[in-house]
């Protein structure tokens, strides 16, 4: 019998935590069969957010650190600057990166810092039980919005990627999703993109994945990815937004 | 190396370089910048790193990621900035990472001045960060014991697995006095087994982490930090005393303080008023031991600090009671000079 799909050597054997349908789970895989495509596990060191991601170290089959909210591109700056040949990685949910950690994301992509960030956006705060997040669409409804997000009482959502893919020192930003098994392979080749971009030495990185929370947007996972098809892609477009080859 | 005359920061930047400091992380802020500028213009020289960060949040978390990589990382700050850190110092004290921290305390509250303070005497053997957690910090009250302070930091702090403070004010960081730097002691350090630096595809990967949502795990965790804190506190503790024999008051000071408190001593010694110091070295673990088996000779002890009042709590737990423990101090940036602190000592004693 040939096996055409196994779990990556990327992985541990553990059991995730995540929710049913939750595709941090996927986005973890994706993340684990680029690095062993690209030959890079055995070197790897990640930084773990605080977010329902924070337990990604015992997931990922690598040496990991975990950071305090929000500072993982700090701490990943600290261990690059140690090992400057070795790939660096952080990967951090939107609560941590985008609101919390906005100072840090702005900053190591101004740096230039050699590092990827794989920047996992759900619209919502999921580990702390479904609270607005900067991402969080006009409307959806919110543990801290319960109205649904009012934009003339917090503002439209941010839109990471636009804003980092401005700044100098970011050499490849791409935003991706993984509600289809199409977005899906291009989420990985986005990765592979991030990954191929810090070992080049080009500069910062960042893949903004799109993802689903169904336990915090109320919805069934197969309805989640709907979700996220109708409402998310249309505020937060999929494409690459700065790449070596423009830079 | 003979004799060379240098700032306090100055001195202390040259002697992180020389203690194996590899990696400068930090946020301008007055009075430390001596400190940054310095390994800017020396590390390039010498293989070290120097990064200036957005911020001291990111600059405490850059130590977090070099000392969980391997590096030998530290940082400097003035009051405020450290309060800033607090957050990235309790997970440093978590997480077990080694780094040294300099600062260089100013007068607060809030922003506060920058003239020398020590109003951060809390900050330093408190924390301000979450936890029970506890951080070694060295007292130098002279740019010569403050360099020498800071060359064996990193080895402490790698051989307990803590973050180090050296705990310095404006006056000391900007006063300029001779200095030699003695050569490095060799100390065996522990191997880092537990470094995240990639695991070669030869062993489990290492995680450095500090959440543990176990209740018996966490409680354990704790009690193995409070062991190895007992541990420090009987091997590293240290103080220095200056005339407490036969003396009819002992002053308890620390750091610039401690300078003047000593220039008191001597004006009232002129005038046959025996007065003593204990200066501790260390502000958390305190010297208790200082404070037993004092001359029969004491009436009282007198704290004086630039501050408020903070240290005075931790001579007043050493005394225990025993004795009166009066407290002189000026804050706000302001020093005190000998003569009103020996005016002090001699409305206590009623000699005025």
């Amino acid at each position: 019998m040939t096996v055409i799909y196994a779990r990556s050597k990327g992985l541990t054997d553990k059991d995730t935590h995540y929710c049913p349908g939750c595709t941090h789970g996927l986005i973890h895989r994706l993340v684990a069969e680029v690095l062993v495509e690209l030959d890079l596990l055995n070197d790897a060191i990640g930084c773990a957010s605080v977010g329902c991601s924070v337990l990604s170290y015992n997931y990922l089959n690598v040496d990991m650190i975990e950071s305090a909210h929000g500072r993982a591109p700090a701490v990943a700056t600290g261990v690059k600057r140690v090992h400057p040949t070795k790939p660096v990685f952080t990967y951090q949910g939107d609560g941590d990166l985008a609101s919390i950690g906005t100072a840090e994301i702005v900053h190591v992509a101004h740096r230039g810092e050699k590092i990827t960030t794989i920047f996992v956006n759900n619209a919502i705060y999921g580990m702390t039980g479904g609270q607005m997040a900067p991402t969080t669409l006009p409307m959806q409804k919110v543990t801290t919005a319960p109205e649904g997000r009012d934009v003339a009482h917090c503002g439209m959502p941010l839109r990471v990627s636009e804003m980092i893919a401005q700044i100098p020192g970011a050499a490849y930003v791409e935003r991706v999703s993984v509600h289809s098994p199409k977005a899906v392979r291009q989420a990985k080749k986005a990765i592979r993109n991030g990954f191929l971009c810090q070992m080049g030495g080009f500069g910062f990185s960042l893949i903004e994945v799109l993802s689903t929370c169904p336990t915090g947007w109320g919805l069934s996972p197969v309805d989640s990815l709907q979700w996220l098809e109708d409402n998310m892609i249309p505020y937060y477009p999929l494409g690459v937004l700065r790449s070596p080859e423009e830079a | 190396m003979s004799k060379t005359l240098m700032k306090g920061n100055e001195a202390l930047a040259l002697a992180a370089i020389k203690g194996g400091c590899t990696h400068f992380f930090g946020y301008p802020i007055t009075p430390q910048n001596e400190i940054p500028e310095f390994l800017a213009r020396e590390f390039p020289r010498t293989g070290g790193v120097f990064l200036q960060a957005e911020s001291e949040l990111a600059a405490i978390n850059m130590v977090y990621g070099a000392a969980a990589a391997g590096g030998r990382p530290m940082t400097s700050s003035s009051s405020p900035g450290i309060a800033l850190m607090q957050e990235g110092m309790s997970s440093l004290a978590a997480a077990e990472l080694p780094c040294v921290i300099v600062n260089v305390q100013r007068g607060g509250p809030g922003i506060g001045t920058i003239q020398p303070s020590q109003a951060d005497y809390y900050q330093m053997t408190r924390g301000g960060g979450n936890g029970d957690y506890r951080i070694l910090s060295f007292a130098p009250s002279t740019v010569q014991e403050g360099a020498e302070m800071m060359m064996a930091a990193f080895d402490l702090a790698e051989i307990y697995r803590t973050p180090v403070f050296i705990v310095s004010d404006g006056m000391l960081g900007q006063m300029m006095e001779p200095v030699e730097l003695p050569e490095k002691t060799h100390r065996e350090l522990p191997a880092k087994d537990w470094l995240a630096v990639g695991h070669g595809g030869k062993r489990k990967p290492n995680t450095v982490k500090t959440l543990a949502l176990d209740p018996i795990v966490l409680e354990q965790r704790n009690l193995d930090l409070q062991a190895k804190y007992a541990r420090i506190a009987a091997a590293e503790t240290r103080w220095e005393s200056y005339r407490t024999e036969g003396a009819e008051i002992i002053l308890c000071a620390y750091g610039s303080t401690a300078r003047i408190a000593r220039n008191a001593i001597d004006l009232l010694a002129a005038e046959k008023i025996t007065a003593g110091l204990i200066r501790p070295q260390t502000l958390w673990p305190f010297p208790v031991a200082a404070f037993e088996g004092l001359p029969e000779s004491c009436r009282m002890i007198l704290t004086v600090e630039m501050s408020c009042g903070q240290m005075v709590d931790d001579v007043r737990l050493a005394v225990n009671g025993r004795l009166p423990v009066a407290f002189y101090g000026r804050s706000g940036g302001i020093i005190p000079v000998p003569e009103e602190i020996a005016a002090k000592v001699k409305n206590l004693l009623g000699r005025a």
